[in-house]
């Protein structure tokens, strides 16, 4: 048994393996506890996604409440609609007319996190390259052919697919990074209003943002938690010596 | 019967056998003493089966079971209503982990041979109960209208168009419309929160009833009732009520630690609990690239997939099911507990575990060229434990079974 055990446990990684396919995705580490990055987050959604994105799920007030941001501020500032601050977060855009526009209707973001996961919208949010023969001129490395403009091009810059040095290790002589052109990759061609890093940080509050939302009580659900396990380790002990009382004299 | 301790008890138990129930199935209800932790399972069970239906009522308060609300209604309760999330989570995890301690509640019977003689009628009831239970968790997942709520229900419904003749009326009856829609929805609503809960509570009584007539099983398979005190107790039994109750207290706090770390550290269980695609709203013109059901339909989805042709692999599914119904007649070993059966019958069990572990892993999976010869390998193996028991349980040498329990 242990050995069969042992050598399921042994083959694993090679099922793992065999099973991711396609793209490479960046490894993005949400932190909720970082309100900032997260008010951030919010602020870059409403100027830059809001347009088209809905966030029909969920309520102003509940967002202002759980990033700290205070009420007046989020009525004045993140609401572009006259929407009261208990509404549900939907735009105006109708979905026919995105769908005329855009080929298909630019979908609900409230949940995208939970769907695609973080890694994956990072990636996404990064890997837009020119690419002429699509309508907008733009095309996508994670979402093949997709529908959507490069919208935040203006921060990034125009980027292009192509050969470009890439820093493939370090050397320890020069202390210098070792760089090799290689082809197919992603390059700025043209500078943004950001530079990478600064760029690079704005898609990470976004990201941050939008695993927020995908499940806003995810932060109470786990300080909850942990008062439940020590609940019921506390509860533990009692019942354990019950028990050991009744069986003390059963053999 | 003892006697009742007051006056009110006695005009109660002259109207309703309240004490002399509690006694024949409590306090007097006396079970092996050696039972051990595989035993715990059937109490888990219960307590998934009672956190399922009161989570369940709470959510339905809420929850709109129509085409265009029901999905808005799943996130109105995770954001909106008090305590919501913690409901669904309960009802959402639970539906895993009833299926987990189910699972090892079978595997249990099937290593101390508890199915046999007297007790095939607790295994058949047994079985109804995961049948209702499958048909249940399936109706459920259709219900927050997810891309794989969607999906997956269109795959399993199809399979009934596998059946000749009548196949694609009966998908359309199924259905209620010619397409799964608003109405399949508020069907499987109906059956998910009234008719089949009906079902399982009935045959979970009669599952109970049944065991509290011939007693429990115990790991080593002998009979308690044969030693008896003057007083007609078994030597070997304990009072149910309080040796088992408190025992069971203790099972059910680790059991808890378990589920509620889960519910709030891991709800989407890595996508086993809660898959990614159904956080996107039920969309009849977008396929998702891979439909997988949830893992605790995988093993017999993998028997379906692993057979080329559709009927025959929908009959290869059904027959995989059924034919757990029949095993207290495929084993006919002398001896119950595998404690006391040959080597080959260990092995043989310890085997199908594991296989039936793969398979429910690659149902899981896309199926792959590789994945699919996996899958009819695996096929192969899980009939071939049941149509070969009936050989090596007579020809195997068994153990001598000791007269009392043991330890």
């Amino acid at each position: 048994m242990k050995k069969v055990i042992a050598l399921l446990i042994a083959l694993l990684p090679a099922f793992a393996l065999a099973n991711t396919a396609g793209v490479h995705l960046e490894d993005m580490k949400p932190d909720l506890h970082d309100q900032a990055s997260l008010q951030r987050g919010a602020k870059n959604f409403a100027n830059y996604c809001m347009g088209c994105h809905s966030l029909k799920f969920a309520r102003y007030n509940r967002v202002a409440r759980d990033l700290g941001i205070p009420e007046k501020m989020m009525e004045e500032n993140l609401i572009f609609n006259g929407a009261k601050i208990g509404s549900l977060m939907e735009i105006a855009m109708r979905p026919v007319d995105s769908k005329k526009w855009f080929g298909a209707t630019p979908p609900d973001l409230t949940l995208v996190a939970r769907v695609r996961g973080e890694d994956w919208l990072y990636t996404y949010l990064k890997s837009f390259y020119a690419d002429a023969s699509r309508p907008w001129g733009v095309n996508n490395t994670v979402f093949k052919d997709v529908g959507m403009p490069h919208v935040l091009a203006d921060l990034q810059g125009q980027q292009v697919k192509g050969c470009a040095p890439v820093t493939v290790g370090f050397d320890p002589l020069t202390g210098r990074d070792l760089k090799e052109e290689e082809c197919d990759v992603l390059y700025v061609e043209k500078a943004g209003a950001l530079d990478a890093k600064a760029y690079d940080k704005f898609v990470y509050d976004t990201v941050n943002y939008l695993v927020y939302m995908g499940e806003p009580v995810a932060m109470e659900r786990q300080t909850i938690g942990w008062f439940v396990l020590l609940f019921l380790a506390l509860m533990f002990v009692p019942v354990y010596y019950l028990n050991r009382e009744f069986w003390r004299d059963i053999h | 019967m003892s006697k009742p301790k007051n006056a009110f008890m006695a005009w109660i138990d002259h109207r309703l056998p309240v004490t002399s129930t509690f006694e024949k199935h409590m306090s007097k209800y006396y079970a092996p003493k050696n039972l051990n932790f595989w035993y715990f399972f059937g109490v888990f069970s219960f307590l998934m089966l009672a956190n399922q239906i009161l989570s369940g009522v709470w959510l339905t308060m809420s929850f709109n079971p129509t085409q265009e609300g029901a999905f808005a209604s799943v996130e109105y309760i995770m954001r909106d209503v008090e305590w919501g999330w913690l409901i669904r989570y309960m009802h959402s995890t639970g539906a895993s982990f009833f299926f987990i301690v189910v699972y090892l509640h079978m595997f249990r019977g099937l290593m101390y041979g508890s199915y046999q003689k007297p007790r095939e009628l607790i295994w058949i009831f047994g079985m109804g109960i995961y049948l209702a239970l499958m048909a249940e968790a399936f109706m459920g997942y259709v219900l927050p209208w997810g891309q794989m709520s969607y999906w997956g229900a269109q795959v399993i419904i199809s399979l009934f168009g596998a059946v000749p003749v009548v196949g694609d009326d009966l998908v359309t009856w199924i259905k209620g419309d010619f397409l799964i829609s608003g109405i399949t929805l508020n069907r499987f609503f109906a059956l998910h929160v009234i008719a089949l809960p009906l079902v399982l509570v009935a045959l979970v009584f009669l599952h109970i009833l049944a065991l509290h007539e011939v007693g429990s099983n115990n790991p080593d398979g002998v009979d308690i009732k044969k030693y008896k005190d003057e007083q007609g107790r078994p030597l070997d039994g304990i009072p149910f009520h309080p040796f088992y109750t408190v025992h069971d207290l203790v099972g059910i706090v680790v059991f808890l630690m378990v589920f509620c770390f889960v519910i709030f550290f891991w709800p989407e269980g890595n996508g086993f609990f809660l898959e990614h695609a159904n956080f996107e709203e039920a969309n009849g013109l977008k396929t998702p690239e891979h439909i997988a059901p949830v893992w605790y339909f995988g093993a017999y989805y993998s028997v379906l997939r692993a057979i080329p042709d559709k009927l025959m692999g929908v009959i290869a599914m059904a027959a995989a099911i059924a034919i757990l119904f029949v095993l207290p007649w495929l084993d006919r070993s002398p001896v119950k507990s595998w404690r006391y059966k040959g080597l080959f019958s260990k092995v043989a069990i310890l085997v199908f575990a594991v296989d039936f572990i793969i398979l429910t892993w690659l149902g899981t999976q896309p199926a792959t060229v590789l994945y699919t010869w996996f899958a009819r390998i695996a096929s192969v193996i899980y009939f071939a434990f049941f149509i070969g028991m009936p050989f090596w349980t007579r020809i195997e040498k068994t153990k001598p079974v000791p007269e009392r329990v043991t330890g």
